[in-house]
């Protein structure tokens, strides 16, 4: 209400407010002018683009060019990659979240002998990030078997300090009188967890999910090392290896095809769950 | 902070914490242990059997001139990441913060290359930039400027710097948008009606405000560029030409997985792993400031 008094008050009419949305739409103009490009190279032909300068207006070689990314891609079909990277990102997702939520009730809503030491233990890693420990990782995973597998993208990635502190610091703001009525009705503990937390903390959940999706998708470091295999390739990884070793040209329509391909999910689930993404955002960075 | 009513037992608190602490001993506890173990020593040639050099790889390590030279190399891409993406985002965000209605358009607008991944951001900004096909060097070389990112270290820096920054606008100007909106708007008036220009209230009262802010972002961007930049450069430059783009954390990579010096990256490994340390406790310290502002 307060931004509507202030109206006029502190140069928000007459010139200067075209100036702002002159400026703002300038700014916006060149953080979208790479996808432009991206975009507009994904409808054209081959020989557009390797004869410079390339269009800057879409082609009609939209269909052409996404059902060859899709179907054969240049290693391995893109559609086979994108659901590589849904399994992943839905993997490191989910499962972020279920381990988080168990181990911070256990931490908030039990006092039992060590809790502190696994409270640190878990805290620690906040400082492991996978980029820091990428070799010695790389050989416990190997040493499992776990190359070129679903489990092997998934496990390293899914213990997650933040998830397990944003979950404690809910359940902190949690009335006491509901764990306590709980107990007076002689609930379980794991009954008053199904029953009565899990559904309080909802949108916790949903917030976090959002992020986590981000983090999931948007690996790359990790799916280099340890899938080898084209068929297993996620598709943020997997569009470094679609340029040719060689002074041949890449194949740029099918690569930026793949690119907009590759940003796609992610960009949705910001766009449309933006309130939540942006809770997320601001809650783990707590 | 703890909670009044618990629930009794230890068995069942034991079983839910397990699956965590599992994976944190597995895939954390235990390798970075190994990496500590594998920096004291140096394998043979043949992999065969390993030699004790006690700190000795640390000590090679600080001796190496291109290692001090990824250090150098990491402090000016971190701190050109960190300038570029909260500059731009903080002119952004002033500008959006002046509007009474729309800023919600312009925020739908600028969030979502949040989501775009570094390693594809490398990509769009290497095809707008290649020396062959890219549109942005034809127009610059039409200029009579020769741009070749594959052969000038400052054009390759240039160019991983802008690709990296790009996406992290979207991040540093949510913050800062509601950094802004929290300042409450009687001082600004207050200062407007006794004759403060939009520029003097800025750099008077709006941005000594939001210096919590700033210094979160501050800190929360460094640790962006040290460790989650790897897929922009290794996309754009694999780290040249001659090593010019080589941050630390793609060195790991570069002398663990190509070269496969295992006691070199796993001493790196450890100098990463109190870098890490160090950030993240003053992060948390910065927190704690932040929340008695």
């Amino acid at each position: 209400m307060a931004r509507i008094l202030d109206e006029g008050m502190v140069e928000k009419r007459g010139i200067g407010h075209y100036f702002t949305h002159v400026g703002l739409i300038i700014g916006v103009l060149v953080i979208f002018f790479p996808i432009w490009l991206a975009f507009v190279a994904s409808t054209v032909t081959q020989s557009d683009i390797i004869s410079p300068p390339m269009p800057l207006w879409p082609g009609d070689q939209f269909l052409t060019n996404y059902s060859k990314a899709l179907t054969s891609g240049i290693n391995a079909p893109v559609a086979l990659m994108l659901m590589n990277s849904l399994i992943m990102a839905m993997g490191i997702a989910l499962g972020k979240i279920l381990i988080s939520l168990l181990s911070a009730f256990a931490i908030v809503y039990f006092k039992f002998p060590g809790r502190r030491l696994f409270f640190w233990l878990i805290f620690l890693t906040l400082m492991l990030p996978v980029e820091v420990r990428i070799v010695p990782t790389y050989e416990v995973v190997a040493g499992f078997g776990m190359l070129n597998s679903y489990s092997g993208l998934i496990f390293p990635l899914i213990a997650s300090a933040t998830a397990t502190f944003l979950f404690r610091q809910f359940f902190m703001t949690v009335p006491d009188e509901l764990a306590e009525a709980a107990r007076v009705d002689g609930a379980r503990p794991m009954r008053f967890f199904w029953d009565i937390l899990l559904p309080m903390s909802r949108t916790n959940i949903a917030a976090l999910f959002v992020i986590l999706f981000i983090y999931g998708w948007n690996q790359y470091l990790w799916p280099l090392l340890i899938t080898t295999d084209p068929s297993m390739n996620t598709i943020v990884m997997g569009i470094k290896q679609m340029f040719p070793s060689g002074d041949d040209y890449a194949d740029w329509p099918v690569i930026m095809a793949t690119s907009i391909l590759a940003m796609l999910p992610p960009v949705i689930v910001v766009v449309s769950m933006q309130r939540l993404f942006i809770r997320g955002l601001v809650d783990s960075e707590k | 902070m703890e909670k009044r009513v618990t629930f009794k037992g230890w068995l069942l608190p034991m079983c839910l914490l397990m699956p965590q602490i599992i994976i944190t001993a597995v895939f954390f506890f235990y390798p970075a242990g190994q990496a500590i173990y594998q920096s004291l020593f140096i394998p043979d040639p043949f992999g065969l059997s390993m030699r004790w050099v006690g700190l000795g790889n640390f000590e090679y390590l600080l001796g190496d001139p291109y290692y001090r030279a990824s250090f150098v190399t990491t402090a000016v891409f971190s701190l050109l990441v960190t300038v570029t993406s909260m500059g731009f985002a903080l002119y952004l965000a002033v500008l959006a913060d002046r509007l009474i209605k729309g800023s919600g358009v312009y925020r739908t607008l600028l969030i979502w290359p949040y989501a775009v991944a570094p390693a594809v951001a490398g990509v769009l900004w290497l095809f707008m930039f290649n020396t062959r096909v890219g549109v942005v060097s034809w127009y610059l070389g039409l200029l009579g400027y020769d741009w070749n990112h594959v052969l000038n270290e400052a054009e390759a820096m240039g160019l991983v710097v802008v690709a990296s920054s790009w996406g992290r606008v979207s991040y540093n100007f949510l913050f800062f948008l509601a950094g802004l909106q929290a300042i409450p708007k009687s001082v600004i008036e207050a200062a407007a009606i006794d004759g403060a220009r939009f520029w003097t209230r800025f750099r008077t009262i709006v941005f000594p405000l939001l210096s919590p802010t700033t210094f979160f972002l501050l800190v929360v961007n460094i640790v962006y560029a040290f460790f989650e930049t790897f897929g922009v450069i290794h996309t754009i430059t694999s780290g040249g030409p001659q090593q010019a783009t080589t941050i630390l954390v793609y060195k790991v990579f570069s002398d663990g997985f190509v070269s496969q010096d295992l006691g070199s990256s796993a001493a790196q490994s450890v100098i990463l792993l109190v870098i890490v340390g160090a950030l993240t406790i003053v992060q948390f310290k910065f927190i704690e400031r932040r929340v008695h502002y």
